[in-house]
């Protein structure tokens, strides 16, 4: 259990580091600060083993419409990608973070990042991932990657993303 | 000759003593009865409280500026300012010149005495009806401490606005909010207590974690809310006077927000997601018994007890969008009261029972509106382009809700509007700060 919640922590904390800065793999190692749980183990982008090649060269996130949470044929691509990795390096877990834009209420917003990280966790399980591998969280509404107010920030908001950890660091 | 109340200035001892009438006890005219119709401000004389003891005359001009500022606050009330006097009052006891007042078109005269001894504040004042020449009420008599005389100024003020509308009290209570810092992609939130007024912050958790929508419990000991402090968003329960606290079991793999109290305390109902779903359970604070109350594939949140604790109101987007229904507070088949164009959401039922107060979107702009419990008599109170998550104040005639602005900078606030629509404010706070909760008036 203590193991399990530390795994939880560890994932929670780059998924933190995910939303507020999408380039996290691009420029190595700075440290998400605060948590204390530093951004390692994401590996060389050309390395197709590495977290940091699932985000980048497979893709880690999804987009959806306005208050749907239907995946769409291109989200589907990009799934099938991620569940081949997944299945191909086995070690590690995953945690599905569903986001909402901020035209919405707090609670619905909560609500319908949890179905969309659900519609991806579902996707990934009949893709062969399995579920025990798969954690959801959503954070609605709170952690936008673009601020602006009009679709073109929205459109990348609505967003899952698929966040990679090492499983045996628990 | 003094008749006693006492209560608790908590957590001082106060006394609350009735002083005898000034003059003949008759009840003059001096009334404002609150409609839906424009009303104009009643002119009111407040000079400062006199000090009747070395010392206190520091903290006089502050009583009476608490006062003022809470009366003039409601839009009900206009301050005539101190420069338009005729005559001063030199003292507590002296007979009030009311042609001098009549003069000035004052129709309610406020006239205070304060003294101290150490940490304790005596405050005594007086309500006259100019235009009736008489008291309003009885003169009453408090005691509290020095660092307290914001609390002892709200009592006055909830006195005077009291007997001049026949409402209930309000000025001496808490919120509990959420208090944000940082850019829009990077708030940092914390929960926070303030007085009605936005005075008095105080901070109850740090800023590690994204932390949401704290509800007070009826008695304001007690606070609830979502934390993501376990990785996961929770439910808390939190101890206002010790900052204790402790999480409601949620199985692993569950998220559980929207928490709200039962009216007696006892009890939580709240939001879960299991599986991508969010349904409404209740959980029994003392034995910690779960209950399901909603089963449906549709999002089910928000939930809010009624005032006898028999019905809960909550919105579901079964029909395809957000609607607001209500159904027993065990559960059970639900009926749906919204029926407008738009979205609605965050219902939260008014302590007086025939009110829902929700958040409403349409036309890309969101309200904050209220309804009859049967969803008849719609109003929509706001407009704006995010406004959200009512709460109303103890006596049901104030809302205070969230206000963010657009774009990259936007900021988000709380403000205050009055049921009818009217005195649209912004409540002053240190930073910025959102999903305020209205606690009860304050023993």
């Amino acid at each position: 259990m203590t193991r399990y919640l530390t795994v939880a922590l560890l994932i929670a904390s780059l998924g933190l580091t995910a939303c507020t800065r999408p380039d996290r793999f691009g420029g190595g190692n700075d440290g998400a600060g605060g948590s204390g749980i530093g951004t390692t183990g994401l590996g060389d982008v050309n390395d197709p083993s590495s977290p940091a090649y699932f985000a980048q060269a497979i893709g880690d996130r999804v987009l959806f419409q306005v208050d749907q949470s239907t995946l769409s044929s291109q989200a589907m691509q990009v799934l099938d990608g991620q569940a081949q990795w997944l299945m191909t390096n086995s070690d590690y877990l995953a945690i599905i973070e569903g986001h909402a834009d901020e035209q919405g209420t707090r609670e619905y917003n909560l609500a319908l990042g949890a179905r969309r990280a659900n519609a991806v966790r579902e996707y990934l399980i009949s893709r062969g991932v399995p579920a025990s591998r798969l954690q959801t969280i959503s954070y609605g509404k709170e952690r936008p990657i673009a601020v602006c107010s009009d679709e073109a920030c929205y459109s990348q908001n609505r967003r899952a993303v698929t966040v990679i950890s090492v499983a045996s660091l628990g | 000759m003094f008749k006693t109340l006492t209560f608790l200035l908590s957590p001082i001892l106060a006394a609350l003593l009735l002083l005898a009438p000034a003059a003949s006890a008759q009840q003059g005219p001096l009334r404002i009865t609150i409609t839906e119709g424009v009303i104009e401000p009643l002119p009111f004389a407040l000079p400062s409280f006199l000090p009747e003891t070395a010392g206190s005359e520091m903290i006089t001009a502050d009583l009476a500026r608490v006062v003022a500022d809470d009366l003039a606050g409601t839009g009900l009330f206009r301050q005539i300012p101190p420069s338009a006097f005729i005559s001063q009052v030199t003292s507590f006891a002296a007979p009030v010149a009311y042609a001098d007042w009549r003069a000035i078109n004052a129709q309610a005269l406020i006239i205070g005495a304060v003294s101290t001894s150490g940490d304790q504040l005596v405050v005594k004042f007086r309500l006259y009806d100019v235009f009736s020449g008489a008291e309003l009420g009885e003169g009453l008599q408090m005691v509290g401490t020095v660092s307290g005389f914001r609390r002892m100024a709200h009592k006055v003020a909830d006195e005077v606005y009291s007997r001049i509308t026949g409402e209930q009290r309000y000025f001496d209570s808490r919120v509990v909010f959420v208090s944000e810092t940082g850019p829009k992609d990077n708030r940092l939130k914390r929960i926070a207590i303030m007085d009605y007024d936005g005075a008095n912050v105080q901070y109850l958790t740090d800023a590690g974690s994204i932390v949401l929508a704290p509800r007070f419990s009826p008695s304001g000991d007690r606070v609830l809310y979502t934390s993501y402090e376990s990785g996961f968003p929770r439910i808390y329960l939190l101890d206002v006077a010790t900052s204790g606290r402790q999480q409601l079991p949620t199985e692993a793999g569950e998220m559980a927000f929207s928490p709200r109290f039962s009216r007696d305390g006892r009890q939580v109902i709240y939001s879960l997601i299991n599986g991508g779903n969010t349904d409404i359970y209740r959980t029994d604070l003392a034995t910690g018994q779960h209950t399901r109350l909603t089963s449906a594939p549709s999002i089910e949140t928000a939930p809010s007890f009624s005032p006898d604790g028999s019905q809960i109101v909550f919105e579901s987007d079964r029909s395809g969008v957000q609607q607001i229904y209500i159904m027993s507070a065990d559960g059970g088949e639900p009926r749906r009261i919204s029926l407008g164009e738009g979205r609605y959401g965050t219902p939260v039922w008014s302590p007086r029972g025939d009110l829902i107060a929700f958040t409403k979107q349409n036309a890309g702009r969101f309200h904050i509106g209220v309804m009859r419990t049967d969803g008849s008599e719609e109003r929509l109170l706001t407009a704006s382009f995010l406004d959200e998550g009512p709460t109303w104040s103890p006596n049901g005639r104030v809302l205070m809700f969230s206000r963010e602005t657009q774009g990259a900078e936007g900021l988000v606030s709380i403000y205050s509007v009055d049921v009818s629509g009217r005195n649209l404010r912004q409540v002053v706070t240190p930073s910025s700060a959102s999903d305020p909760s209205w606690g009860p008036l304050q023993p």
